[in-house]
């Protein structure tokens, strides 16, 4: 790979004087659904950019951001675009990991990019990265089964009517399931869930001096509702079910109501892909005691690492792929429930997608909503909804994720989940030098 | 001639010295330079996040270590893992070898069969394992249960680290069953008859001359399986991610969580080296008696 980087590519080079070598970067994404469409229209952009050549690196998400963090921390200089997210910009970029973004060109339309999915990928009002797709979470329900037992959404949901609803429409012998939520452990799975329930009754992960608060009893609240909720109306295996699993779940028609990201929705109202798609209700997720914080905000951006030796050509491809021009394109070839959601404010104007996409509005509402500086009820010192922007919060987030999963499947109550959570979250912060 | 033979010994640990230098001092530089690495890194403060924070640590990786309540739930679960699949394996090995030594229709595909599972990769054997064995919904398993009107079992959450000592021994079953099985070839099927005919039934056969001759073989099973079941990463990895909480957890899983997800390179390589001194202690124990053994 690192060799062919280096290799001009032979045929353009003899186009002759005045036509630039072609570079090759090394593009590193997630194999997400709007990932793959953007590997797949490979074609295009080099067409459009004859002096550049792709070469990607697709890997699972949770392996692909071991190999971008090692390569970024050693210097590595493998990559030339990473796709990150929202919890790691911030952080890469603070430690000068990441290659500014300013003077981006007229046409790329920087005001155009939502106002929040833009500052949590600043960093001191610097952009580090552009959004390729953005997410809240929210609430999907199958209207059949709702109409039928006469059961009416209001405007918002709270986590108690969403357990009586869960029990009424539990059928484990048809295969049908109160609900399905994300059991399966990590800080990118079951903990992007449960942190929005904590914040929403009214906890959070620490106070004002950095004390982990998983001992508290919003906490302990949450968790056992979750973990209540789960066991009586949820499908049987829930704690290793996550994103993915759930959405393969839901659009089988085996669950009644799923609370998960608004990327989602794409999918479910694509009637090749989900057999619910007509019959497909939707709610802003849930809440408890406080509004705060009840929904997520994500997003995933493609950012040059500063160790990238072919700067100016990743950064022509990072704003092609995040472009208006881009989302058309994915529109017009893929179908527009397709296009990557969550990123500029034109999509949302444009009729074409507001056809396709009844839920479009609902979910820029989502977006612009949540507030990661403020997602809390008491005050705390982090920023981030369902994460906490700290470099120790990888490594939290999984360990706590373990142990709420250790609740869910009765391994250990939810008392001694969290007093184990405390102490390892504790031990970690102590380590990092945030307590003595 | 004395003074010949001594000088001809000389010139002959020469030659052979330099011959075998170039060989020794790969290995060497293979085993030493990882290891000096190891052992430096686990003095030192260093995470790949934390760039600004380095230097030497003394023995504060150890420290951190040593009093995380997760390396000895992680200890607990390798001797667990190691020690049950041995007893499995060698156990099932036994009977099994014994079983396919003897005469029947289909003899030899039979054999090809039950050594196959050896063969297949990890990775994948645990992937089949927990997408078509034991998944609650679509696994072989949940449809047996449910055959006999059983509530259908979720291996993984309820029971994980059962599933993953089902998993390998599956895996390692061929592997005794290949060693047992050869050696039981080389038993002296006149001693067998000499037994019957002083009135050994097949019980005593197995016990008193069976076994014995099998003593061998074990050591040897019970030696190789255990400095790679000692190591067991990609079941865990694939399967369960070493939870719930972290009851599938070993200190190979325990390690790789310290260094791929917190990159904490200088306590996953304390890790290490815990690993390295574990190792080599039960190395120590089972070298000397397989050593008796081969020796008696």
């Amino acid at each position: 790979m690192k060799l062919s980087r280096t290799l001009p590519v032979a045929g353009i080079a003899a186009l002759g004087a005045g036509a630039a070598n072609a570079e090759t970067i090394t593009v590193a994404t997630v194999n997400n659904n709007d990932m793959v469409i953007m590997q797949s229209l490979t074609d295009a952009f080099e067409k459009a950019h004859p002096d550049i050549t792709l070469d990607w690196v697709v890997l699972e998400e949770n392996v692909l951001r071991q190999r971008m963090t090692t390569d970024i921390a050693t210097k590595g200089g493998q990559f030339d675009v990473m796709t990150i997210g929202t919890y790691e910009v911030p952080i890469w970029a603070e430690r000068d990991w990441l290659a500014p973004l300013n003077d981006l060109p007229e046409e790329y339309q920087v005001d155009d990019l939502l106002t929040s999915v833009r500052d949590g990928l600043s960093q001191d009002g610097t952009l580090h990265a552009l959004p390729f797709y953005g997410e809240s979470s929210m609430m999907y329900y199958r209207q059949d089964m709702f109409d039928q037992a006469g059961i009416e959404v209001p405007e918002q949901p709270t986590w108690e009517e969403v357990r009586d609803w869960a029990s009424q429409l539990h059928n484990p012998g048809e295969e049908t399931y109160g609900i399905c939520l994300r059991g399966k452990p990590g800080w990118g799975e079951n903990m992007a869930l449960v942190s929005t329930m904590v914040n929403t009754f009214g906890g959070r992960w620490f106070d004002m001096q950095w004390n982990p608060q998983l001992d508290a009893a919003a906490w302990q609240e949450a968790v056992s509702f979750y973990v209540d909720l789960l066991n009586e109306y949820g499908p049987p295996g829930a704690s290793s079910n996550g994103f993915n699993e759930n959405l393969a779940l839901f659009s089988r028609g085996n669950c009644a109501m799923w609370v998960d990201a608004t990327s989602a929705a794409g999918k479910l109202y694509d009637t090749g892909e989900s057999q619910v798609a007509d019959k497909l209700g939707f709610a802003p997720a849930p809440i408890a005691e406080t509004p705060k914080g009840s929904h997520w905000l994500w997003s995933w951006a493609l950012a040059i690492p500063a160790s990238s030796d072919s700067k100016a050509a990743a950064k022509e491809f990072i704003t092609w792929a995040t472009s208006q021009e881009y989302i058309e394109l994915v529109g017009e070839q893929k179908g527009w429930t397709s296009v990557p959601p969550g990123t500029r404010e034109s999509t949302y104007a444009n009729e074409n997608y507001q056809q396709a996409a009844p839920f479009a509005g609902f979910v820029l509402e989502a977006m612009q909503s949540a507030d990661p500086t403020d997602s809390t009820l008491e005050p705390s010192p982090y920023v981030g909804v369902q994460f906490v922007g700290i470099p120790e919060f990888q490594s939290i987030g999984t360990q706590v994720g373990q142990m709420i999963a250790a609740a869910l499947t009765g391994e250990r109550t939810v008392e001694q989940a969290l007093q184990a959570a405390q102490r390892s979250t504790k031990r970690t912060m102590q380590r990092a030098g945030y307590l003595d | 001639m004395n003074k010949t033979r001594v000088y001809g010994r000389t010139v002959g640990g020469l030659r052979s010295l330099s011959l075998q230098a170039p060989a020794v001092t790969l290995l060497l530089l293979w085993m030493l330079v990882p290891l000096g690495m190891t052992l430096w890194f686990s003095f030192q403060r260093y995470n790949l996040l934390m760039p600004g924070m380095s230097g030497f640590a003394g023995l504060e990786n150890y420290e951190y270590l040593l009093t995380d309540p997760a390396l000895w739930s992680a200890m607990g679960n390798t001797l667990l893992l190691v020690g049950w699949v041995l007893i499995i394996t060698v156990v099932g090995g036994t009977l099994l070898a014994v079983l396919f030594q003897q005469e029947f229709l289909g003899r030899g595909v039979a054999r090809v069969l039950a050594i196959s599972p050896f063969f297949v990769m990890p990775t994948v054997s645990a992937l089949v394992w927990k997408n078509m064995m034991m998944h609650p919904a679509n696994g072989v398993l949940a449809w047996l249960a449910n055959l006999f009107g059983l509530p259908a079992v979720d291996w993984f959450s309820s029971l994980p680290l059962t599933s993953i000592i089902i998993i390998v021994a599956w895996q390692w079953l061929p592997f005794a069953l290949l060693i047992l099985l050869t050696a039981i070839q080389s038993l002296d099927d006149d001693q067998v008859e000499a037994a019957r005919m002083d009135g050994a039934g097949p019980i005593a056969v197995f016990f008193f001359i069976t076994l014995p001759h099998l003593k061998r073989a074990i050591s040897v099973v019970i030696m190789i399986e255990m400095i790679f079941l000692l190591t067991i990463f990609a079941e865990i990895f694939v399967t369960t991610s070493g939870g719930p909480g972290l009851a599938t957890t070993n200190l190979a899983y325990l390690i790789y969580i310290q260094a791929l997800l917190d990159f904490d390179v200088g306590t996953a390589s304390a890790g290490g080296v815990i690993a390295i001194i574990l190792a080599n202690i039960v190395a120590i124990f089972l070298v000397r008696l397989v050593a008796k053994n081969l020796e008696s």
